[in-house]
């Protein structure tokens, strides 16, 4: 199953997904670390600059990834209740 | 762990730290564990001159109460804070009875004198000299 | 309305600076977020699913037009334009950036406001009845009492690392809107033979994990005796409270496992060895304070008799207003429950409105509730047609209060790192389906929490909604027979859970089953319930 990267950037709390050589505020730009995934964490947490770095699991689809969890997809898109500020990555009703 | 970072103007006292449960009238450090009961030392706090008090965890919140039972009890001795600790806690502690600190990452002694001094007032009392606002109010 | 002295405000003013030092020695990476941490939560400042939330407190929920128009200010200039008052009769902003907070915090400062103690484990945002000072049943303004409570509890050194967060409600109503045998200390201004004001002292209530009603431990507390005893209070929980596993650390616990007597016993001998040191302040200290809550100046000859006439007009006064102490006066309740809208939440432009409105028509006062709606507590009955018109014209004038689609929904899913499931949505379904039969129902509470911890006192509702996961599905188990008020139960869980569309449908089978067996249109939900039982309600749900 495949693993995304996100973390909350320190500064401003926006929601982050790894993209391969930086960050993203859009899951539709991450990339998959899998089994690198572990690695990434511990070269990028002693850093202290994205706070809560974890790994999900998502599932490919073709309109991009979609976290397994309810959590993840609302992390991903934005308050279900608030559709006015749903980033661009997933459609609201995906939650 | 790191120095200690002391606020006491005499010599340090540098006897070892016996556990509670060990310790032997007379004895002069004594360790308290978070949960032991700082009253045990009550009949003892002549002999004593320096209680070192253990912070295991930064949740731990007994050694506070430890401490300012022992200033109510009028020993003036050192009270040591012991463990997991930051700079920005000093003013819970020192006026909780604390005067000596010896925590697990150094403590910058800019930092601290800047933290001592950031609240010009207090509300309520406690084991240090400071006046609560309410007697402040009340003086004016 | 309580105002900052030269001392209060060089409080909060350090407290700002503090904050800012704290800031940008971890945005330079001179501290750990480990260590920055529990710094943050100290100013109220959580990392939320989207970005940091900042949770401002409402000492005993009290803001004047002054403030609400501070809230509205940073709701636009620092948040996406609205904000949410939550159960403990806070607001809390969802969209916060680190490194806006310390001019956030001084803008707050700049209005005798602050943040706080809004989380940690030390002594909460002390809350009281929206109606004091107003309400026809009170002996005495509770919140002179809260605030030097208020004071006290702010950067205590022995009590800001208890073993987890502690609430302390007030009141001087024995009508409770309080919940005060639902918090850590609950406090009632009661009078002895002598006619003097003392304190009747509960605690260990609480919702969560492991809801339990709080015990009396003093039927008469002297106001003299008032700290010196909560210190004893807090100090016996302090070193005795459970800190081996976080679900067992509130004072309940330690309270059950003592059981009340000895808890007791152990806080009076504690307070034999703690009052002698001079904690309490003297009298002149609560007169101070209370000097600051003096009734604004009625008017005597305030009509009573105002023109219904207009039925949605007249509906409103009937179900949103509350009787007043002084004739010619009302207590409005502004309901932040449209249907179909996030119960608790406001935009800057509705906070600003309502800020116009207190201080042309409420003595510039401003309450907010538990149940998250907002008080004006003097208007001149004379004056509530005009009020009520701009109300309209805001989307501010649901005539809801306290029936079924006036529901407490804490944030949940949609925003909150803690939650199971969504509870927003659940509400919002409710109170549609439900809002065209609910002048029929009468008082109808209905709660909804999206984990756990109860933010929404899922415990206390007559209709309770509980959310949680199931095997990584939300799932919602279906609680009925809870009170938070002086009649305070608790609700009990009626069987299996469902997904989102049956929880809505469970409750409608429940509410239509209540039609049926309700002796007669007056007998309310909650009494109906306690008179039959649970059985009905889980034949028409599950049979």
């Amino acid at each position: 199953m495949p693993r995304l990267l996100t973390g909350n950037r320190l500064e401003t709390g926006d929601v982050l997904w790894w993209a391969g050589s930086d960050w993203s505020l859009h899951i539709r730009d991450a990339v998959a670390v899998d089994d690198d995934g572990e690695a990434l964490i511990a070269r990028l947490a002693p850093q202290e600059r994205i706070n809560d770095l974890v790994l999900i699991d998502v599932d490919p689809t073709p309109d991009g990834w979609r976290p397994r969890s309810t959590r993840e997809r609302v992390r991903a898109v934005g308050p279900s209740v608030r559709p006015d500020f749903a980033l661009p990555s997933l459609p609201v009703d995906a939650i | 762990m790191a120095e200690v970072y002391r606020l006491r103007a005499d010599p340090e006292h540098t006897a070892p730290a016996v556990p509670l449960a060990e310790y032997q009238p007379g004895g002069t450090a004594v360790w308290l564990e978070a949960g032991d009961d700082a009253r045990l030392l009550v009949p003892h706090l002549g002999a004593l001159r320096r209680i070192d008090i253990a912070f295991p965890k930064f949740r731990e919140g007994r050694g506070y109460s430890s401490a300012r039972i022992l200033r109510e009890a009028g020993f003036t001795g050192e009270i040591r804070a012991v463990g997991v600790l930051y700079v920005d806690q000093l003013m819970f502690l020192t006026r909780a009875g604390f005067d000596a600190v010896l925590p697990e990452t150094p403590i910058d002694p800019a930092v601290a004198e800047q933290t001592l001094k950031r609240f010009p007032f207090v509300y309520m009392k406690a084991t240090d000299a400071v006046q609560p606002v309410w007697e402040l109010r009340e003086r004016a | 309305m309580y105002r900052y002295d030269e001392y209060d405000q060089a409080v909060v003013d350090a407290r700002v600076a503090e904050f800012r030092d704290q800031v940008e020695r971890r945005l330079k990476n001179e501290i750990s977020e480990e260590a920055f941490k529990p710094l943050r939560l100290m100013n109220g400042l959580y990392l939320q699913l989207h970005a940091y939330m900042l949770r401002v407190a409402i000492p005993y929920g009290t803001v004047d037009s002054r403030q609400m128009r501070m809230l509205a200010h940073i709701a636009r200039r620092y948040d996406r334009g609205y904000g949410h008052f939550t159960t403990r009769q806070n607001i809390q902003y969802n969209w916060m950036k680190l490194e806006e907070m310390p001019d956030l915090l001084a803008d707050l400062a700049s209005v005798e406001m602050h943040a706080f103690q809004t989380s940690g484990n030390c002594i909460r945002n002390i809350s009281s009845d929206q109606f004091a000072a107003a309400a026809a049943d009170e002996i005495a303004d509770p919140r002179p009492y809260a605030e030097l409570l208020r004071q006290w509890s702010t950067l205590h050194p022995e009590f800001s690392f208890l073993p987890r967060k502690f609430k302390i409600a007030v009141t001087g109503s024995t009508i409770d809107r309080a919940a005060i045998k639902l918090h850590d200390i609950g406090l009632e201004l009661v009078q002895n033979e002598a006619g003097e004001i003392g304190l009747k002292v509960l605690v260990g209530g609480g919702m969560g994990r492991t809801p339990m009603l709080g015990h009396v431990i003093r039927e008469y507390l002297p106001v003299a005796d008032y700290l010196s005893y909560m210190e004893a209070i807090l100090r016996v929980y302090n070193r005795h409270g459970r800190r081996d596993n976080i679900y067992k650390a509130r004072i309940k616990i330690l309270v059950n496992d003592l059981g009340p007597a000895e808890f007791a016993r152990q806080v009076e001998e504690e307070w034999a060895l703690v009052k002698p040191l001079g904690l309490d302040p003297p009298p002149s200290e609560l007169a101070r304070i209370a000097a600051h809550f003096a009734p604004p100046v009625l008017d005597a000859n305030a009509p009573v008799e105002i023109d219904l006439s207009n039925p949605d007009f007249a509906n409103w006064v009937a179900v949103n207003t509350h009787p007043h102490k002084a004739p010619g006066y009302t207590i409005v309740t502004i309901s932040l429950k449209a249907p179909g809208e996030i119960p608790g939440d406001a935009s800057a432009d509705q906070m600003d409105i309502i800020a116009d409105l207190a201080q042309r028509y409420a003595g510039d006062e401003i309450r907010v509730t538990h149940a998250q709606n907002l008080v004006l507590p003097h208007v001149r009955r004379a004056d509530l047609f005009d009020l009520w018109q701009v109300l309209v014209s805001a989307g501010l004038a649901t005539a809801n209060l306290d029936r079924a689609s006036d529901i407490i929904s804490c944030p949940g899913l949609d925003y909150c790192t803690l939650a199971n499931a969504r509870s927003i949505p659940i509400a919002q379904k409710l109170a549609v389906k439900l809002a065209p039969q609910e002048a029929d129902l009468g008082e109808l509470k209905i709660k909804v929490s999206g984990c756990i911890n109860g933010c929404g006192h899922h415990h206390a509702g007559h209709i309770g909604i509980l959310g949680v996961d199931r095997k990584g599905e939300e799932n919602y188990q279906l609680l009925l027979g809870g009170s938070g008020a002086e009649d305070a139960t608790l609700a009990k869980i009626l069987g299996p859970g469902f997904d989102e569309n049956g929880i809505v449908t469970a409750v409608e089978k429940v509410i239509d089953r209540y039609k049926t067996l309700r002796a007669d249109p007056a007998e309310r939900f909650l009494d109906t319930y306690r008179r039959v039982g649970a059985e009905p309600f889980k034949e028409a749900v599950y049979g």
